[in-house]
This record gives structure tokens, C-alpha cells and sequence, in this order.
């Protein structure tokens, strides 16, 4: 589904990754680790496309097409979908309005008659259970005044919505309590198929007890140094991230 | 140099004023006002950014009243927006059209300053402050005079809906007096629409008081030609008790100067004054507000918003004035911009003065381009980059559309700011 071939992105001609090479197949769950400042986010976010990030080598090929060459919306058509770190806050536009939109486009697409207003509302609703968002939340301004768990689980609430084949999400579990993580993993686990994949971007090995990864990767300097399974978490629960550090450091003298 | 371009203009427009028998006293009183301090001279303070003299000078050929365009019913029936109801005031190059107009008088009575003779003309706008009043003032023809009664709830909005085109002669004058009795409520729409793209100097002069306890709502709506040069004084004397509402709606036209004044002269009352400017093209709005804190215990809130494309320029002064007197004054301001190209300026400056220390007063200015993180958030759920532009810009002038008191006038400004914002400015 996608395969990241030796991509090198630079931000303001600082590199940050430095030729990344990934392999997702449908079905699987990737957890990618990593030190702060490791290029975890940047990853995630030259996925997505964002537009400060620049593509300096390599390729991204995401179900046959050249994912790098796509705009972000036709990213998110084509079914791919981050997860914000630190998603926005828009005053004036509610999350069910625009989503609405965002969920019309993605069907035109994908050649699906649109939905009307009391279909929308039917799906939304069901997706809200998933989640356990209120709806009073999703007629608000966008994340205007909601709390980190409530900013999160409108994410998964958005993800759902919108149906993506490769969900990628950038941190989601940070700054959030135990029952909102567990709501959290609770949406993501319910959304996994054989059919879709996701990529999981964390700091934290907590976040694994809730979603069972596949596959662990520990990205460094902008390089993915170590892949493992899930044992590969715990012992970085438990070591911390040094070793690995000395164990690069060690190969590269 | 400045002395004698500014006789110049003056004599121009003065020597095209009939002698009028009625409000000598104050016709005289500001020529005599105009004659000493002339219009704006290029570095005067309050016009720093606004050379409306210098575009008049250049714009304006012939300074005598405009006469009546050709009016039909079918026309005024195609230029009210769709869906009003209630009460149609026409004014054709600022003359009342009776003929055209549909007025019910429940609530209110309506005359002809030149029949009634009102002694409250040209006692609530301050020609001292702005010499485009004085100018009214000696100029003016004719106008109205709306009163509403006491203890009256006024269903429906009333419409002035003023056209405008110049004809055999480039200026237009209209004038306007409400007074709202004690315990009333009432809203009022103003629209101003020109039938041609000639130019022409539109000089607006609204007083307005409102009584004691009462709920007045004023919105208006500037969509005019882009050779359109309009100056609007519109000032409201409110008393104890009393709410007014101001929603001005800026779209177009080439120049447009917006003096908004509000005196809360008692306690308890509450002025609110709201402003949404869109520009596009080398059109310039300027909206210079005013309002005067007399008495403890009294609020006013501000929130004027602005979008700026290609060579467009806006304007904002905020003046907040606090007397000694005026304890527990709650005052807020807000003014907002986003610049959608390189070219376009934005000038946003708020002037408090306060002169009691027991007050809450708070301002606020910002200036920026469109929120790129809000832009790729929306682009990464599927939306495309100018349907995300379109989402932002509308959210960010939603805040004030929706002050507007009239579900269907409301309606009608969304619908130009949709259209315009969907055809990408």
C-alpha cells in the first residue's frame, strides 16, 4: 500500500530526514518511535504534504500513485489521513459544517453520490458513539476551547468520517489522561480492517498496550535504525533510548 | 497653496446652494464654520489617510445637486433584496420618492423635514467634528424625519433604500432625522445602491436619538459602483437605559469615508457598533468611530472586521472617549484584518481617552495574512485550497454578518460575501 523510498526532506535547507525507507502493507499496524526532534512528525507531516517541508530525495508510493506529487487535499481524497499533533483551533467554522464538505469531496472522489444533510447527520451519529463525542462539541468552533482529549477524539471522530485506507497518527496519544487514551485506541482499533492501515507516531510505549502494533520502528536522526515487533517497544519502555543512541553512534565510527 | 484649493472646492459647491428660508440660523452657522476651516486639507489628523478632498477635487466636475433619476416601479422592485418585509423608504439622489416608497405609519409618523420642521435638526450631529455635516447642513435640500412613538414595538424593519446616479450634476446630499420615543423598539436597514457608474459625491447625514429604554437596531449596507465617493455622518444621542445597534457592511465603491458616533448620555445604556469591510479592487474604506462615555454605568462594544484584496485600502479609528463621570464604564474594541495580496494596506489605530478610574476599557488590533495552519488543516480533510480560503474568510467574517438584526437583510449580505469570496475576490 505504501512504500517510502529513501526520502530526504529538509525544513528551511535544515535536513531532517535522511533517507527513510518503509514498507506498509494493507492490514498492518506500524508504530514508529523515536527521541524528540528524531523526524517523527516531520515524517508524518511530509505525508500529508505539508507545504514547509521539502522533498530533497526519494520516493513515496501510495497505492501505485506518486504520492509526493498529489496536493494535500487530493492526498486526503486518495485516502490518506493525519492525525494532528497539535490540530487547529478555527473560530467560525464548526467541525459538523466544513467536515460535511470535507466528507462530500472525499465521496465525489471516490465516484459516491454525496450525502445530504439527514444522511450526514445518521453517519455522524453513529461515528460519535465510536469516539464518544458529543455533538454539542462537533457544532462548536473547530477545537476552539477543547481540551487536549477533546481535540484528539475530534481527530478519530474526523477519521472516521472520513473512511481513510492509510490513517497516520501524529502523536495523538500525548498530554492525554488514561480514559482518553483509552477512548482514543478504542476509535482506532474499531477502524483498523484488512483493508487499511495505520501508522502510528509515538513517543510513549503506553500507547502500544491499546493498539498492538505489528511492526516497531525506531526512527534516529532521521533514519529508521532499528525495526522490530512489539517486544522492541517494551524494551525501549524499559532502556530508554540511549542504547540505541551508543549503538548507532557505535556503527557509524 | 492648501487655503486656496480648499476656497476652491468650497466656493464650488456653496455657489451651487440655493438660498433656503428654512434652518437659516444653522445653514448660516456652518458656512460660516466651512468658510474658516475649509474641507480636510491633506495632513489634517483625522483625514491622514483619507484625501477625500484632493479626490474630490479631481473626481468631481460639476458640484451642483444631482436632479431625480428616472425611476419605475419594476426597477425599485428589482432592487429590493429578495425576501424583505416591511416598510420601503426610497430616496432617489436623496429625495424622498413617496410615490415609490410603501409606508405604513403603524408605530411611526413620517414628514418632510421641510413640512415638520423638526428643532432637533442638526442638534445631534456635531458639525464641529466633521466639516462634511456642515456641509450637509448648509446644503441640504429636503429630507425626512421618522418618529417613532412611544411604548411602540415595530414588527417589521423599516428600508431606506437609497439610489444613486449622478445627473446633471454630481452631488447627492440626504439627510435624515429619527427620533425613537421612550420604551420602543425598532430596526432599520439601509441599503445604497447606484444606478450607474458614473461618478458622484454622496454626503449622508443621519442624526438619530433614541429614548429612554429603548431597542434600536441600524444596519446598512455600502455596495456601490467602483466610481462611487460617499461620506457618511451618522450620529446617535442615546438615553438612559437605551440600546443601539450600528452593522455597517462595506463592499465597494472608490472612496467611502464612515464617521459612526455614539454618545451614551445616561446610565445604563449600551452602544454596540459593528463593521465588516471587503474590499477589492483600489476601493478605500475608512470607518472613523466615536463613542463618548458620559455617565457611570454605561457599555459599549466594537468589532469591526476587514479583508483587503488587491490594491483595496481600509481604515480603521476607534476612539473611545471616558468622561470624569463615568465610572464603571465597560468599553470594548476589537478591529481584525487579513491582507489577501501585497499590494492591499490596512492603517488601524485606537484612540482611548479616559478620564474616570474605574472602568474596564480593553482594544485590540491585529493584521495578517489567511492562517496557513488553519488553511493546510482544512486542505488535509479534503477540502481544496481556495474552498479552505473561502471556509476561513467566511468564518472570519461571520462574526459580524451575524449581528445583523434582519433574518432576510442578514441573508442578502451573506449572500454577496459568499459570492464574493467564492469567486476567489
Amino acid at each position: 500500500m505504501l512504500t517510502i523510498k529513501n526520502l530526504h526532506a529538509s525544513i528551511e535547507g535544515t535536513p531532517i530526514l535522511r533517507g527513510i525507507n518503509l514498507e506498509v502493507k494493507a492490514g498492518e499496524v506500524h508504530a514508529i518511535m523515536g527521541p524528540n526532534g528524531s523526524g517523527k512528525s516531520t515524517l508524518a507531516s511530509v505525508l500529508a504534504g505539508r507545504e514547509e517541508y521539502e522533498v530533497t530525495e526519494g520516493e513515496v508510493i501510495f497505492q501505485g500513485k506518486d504520492l509526493l506529487e498529489l496536493a494535500p487535499e487530493v492526498r486526503a481524497r486518495e485516502g490518506v489521513f493525519l492525525a494532528f499533533q497539535y490540530p487547529v483551533e478555527i473560530p467560525g467554522v464548526s467541525t459538523t459544517n466544513f467536515l460535511r464538505t470535507a466528507v462530500n469531496q472525499v465521496r465525489e472522489y471516490r465516484g459516491l453520490p454525496s450525502l445530504d444533510a439527514v444522511k450526514f447527520l445518521s453517519v455522524m451519529k453513529e461515528k460519535m458513539k465510536l469516539v464518544e463525542i458529543d455533538q454539542k462539541l462537533l457544532s462548536r468552533s473547530l477545537n476552539e476551547g477543547f481540551s487536549g482529549g477533546e481535540k484528539k477524539r475530534n481527530e478519530i471522530f474526523q477519521m472516521a468520517m472520513l473512511e481513510p485506507i492509510l490513517a497516520i497518527l501524529d502523536e495523538t496519544d500525548s498530554g492525554l489522561d488514561i480514559d482518553a487514551l483509552r477512548i482514543v485506541s478504542n476509535g482506532v482499533n474499531k477502524l483498523k480492517s484488512d483493508r487499511t492501515a495505520t501508522i502510528v507516531v509515538t513517543h510513549y510505549q503506553r500507547l502500544l498496550d491499546y493498539i498492538t502494533p505489528d511492526f516497531v520502528h525506531v526512527l534516529f536522526n532521521g533514519r529508521i535504525v532499528k525495526s522490530g515487533t512489539k517486544e522492541l517497544a517494551m524494551e525501549l519502555e524499559e532502556k530508554g533510548y540511549d542504547w540505541i543512541k551508543e549503538e548507532v553512534n557505535a556503527a557509524s565510527v | 497653496m492648501t487655503i486656496t484649493t480648499k476656497n476652491n472646492l468650497l466656493d464650488s459647491f456653496l455657489s451651487q446652494v440655493p438660498n433656503h428660508t428654512s434652518f437659516s440660523e444653522m445653514r448660516a452657522s456652518s458656512k460660516d464654520f466651512l468658510e474658516k476651516n475649509g474641507l480636510p486639507a491633506a495632513k489634517e489628523e483625522e483625514y491622514k489617510f483619507t484625501a477625500i478632498t484632493k479626490k474630490l477635487e479631481k473626481a468631481i466636475d460639476d458640484f451642483s445637486l444631482a436632479k431625480k433619476a428616472d425611476l419605475s416601479s419594476d426597477l425599485i422592485k428589482s432592487l429590493v433584496f429578495d425576501g424583505f418585509e416591511g416598510d420601503l423608504l426610497v430616496f432617489n439622489n436623496g429625495n424622498f420618492e413617496k410615490e415609490f416608497s410603501s409606508i405604513s405609519n403603524i408605530g411611526y409618523n413620517l414628514s418632510l423635514i421641510s413640512e415638520s420642521k423638526p428643532d432637533l435638526l442638526g442638534k445631534i450631529a456635531n458639525k464641529e467634528r466633521d466639516p462634511f455635516v456642515a456641509l450637509n447642513n448648509a446644503s441640504f435640500e429636503d429630507g425626512i424625519y421618522l418618529k417613532v412613538l412611544k411604548n411602540q414595538k415595530v414588527e417589521n424593519p423599516i428600508l431606506f433604500l437609497f439610489l444613486n446616479q449622478a445627473n446633471h450634476g454630481q452631488v447627492i446630499n440626504s439627510r435624515i432625522l429619527i427620533e425613537v420615543e421612550d420604551n420602543s423598539e425598532v430596526t432599520f436597514l439601509e441599503d445604497s445602491i447606484s444606478l450607474g457608474d458614473e461618478v458622484y459625491f454622496s454626503n449622508e447625514v443621519t442624526e438619530i436619538k433614541v429614548g429612554k429604554n429603548t431597542q434600536v437596531h441600524y444596519n446598512r449596507l455600502q455596495n456601490e459602483s467602483k466610481n462611487a465617493i460617499t461620506v457618511n455622518n451618522s450620529e446617535t444621542d442615546i438615553h438612559r437605559d437605551a440600546v443601539f445597534t450600528s452593522v455597517v457592511i462595506s463592499m465597494s465603491g472608490d472612496m467611502v469615508r464612515n464617521n459612526l458616533s455614539l454618545n451614551l448620555l445616561d446610565s445604563g445604556c449600551e452602544g454596540n457598533m459593528y463593521g465588516l469591510y471587503l474590499l477589492n479592487g483600489k476601493t478605500h474604506v475608512d470607518n472613523h468611530t466615536n463613542v463618548d462615555h458620559t455617565k457611570p454605568h454605561a457599555q459599549s462594544n466594537e468589532l469591526y472586521k476587514g479583508i483587503m484584496a488587491d490594491s483595496s485600502r481600509g481604515v480603521f479609528n476607534g476612539k473611545i472617549f471616558v468622561r470624569q463621570d463615568a465610572q464603571k464604564t465597560n468599553a470594548f474594541q476589537q478591529n481584525n484584518n487579513i491582507l489577501l495580496s501585497e499590494d492591499a494596506i490596512v492603517n488601524t489605530k485606537p484612540q482611548l481617552e479616559i478620564w474616570a478610574d474605574d472602568v474596564k476599557c480593553s482594544h485590540g488590533c491585529t493584521t495578517g495574512q489567511l492562517d496557513e495552519e488553519a488553511l493546510f488543516y482544512l486542505r488535509a480533510r479534503g477540502l481544496g485550497k481556495d474552498q479552505a480560503k473561502g471556509f476561513l474568510l467566511y468564518a472570519f467574517a461571520g462574526e459580524v454578518m451575524e449581528k445583523i438584526a434582519d433574518e432576510a437583510f442578514r441573508t442578502h449580505v451573506i449572500n454577496l460575501v459568499e459570492s464574493r469570496l467564492g469567486s476567489n475576490f
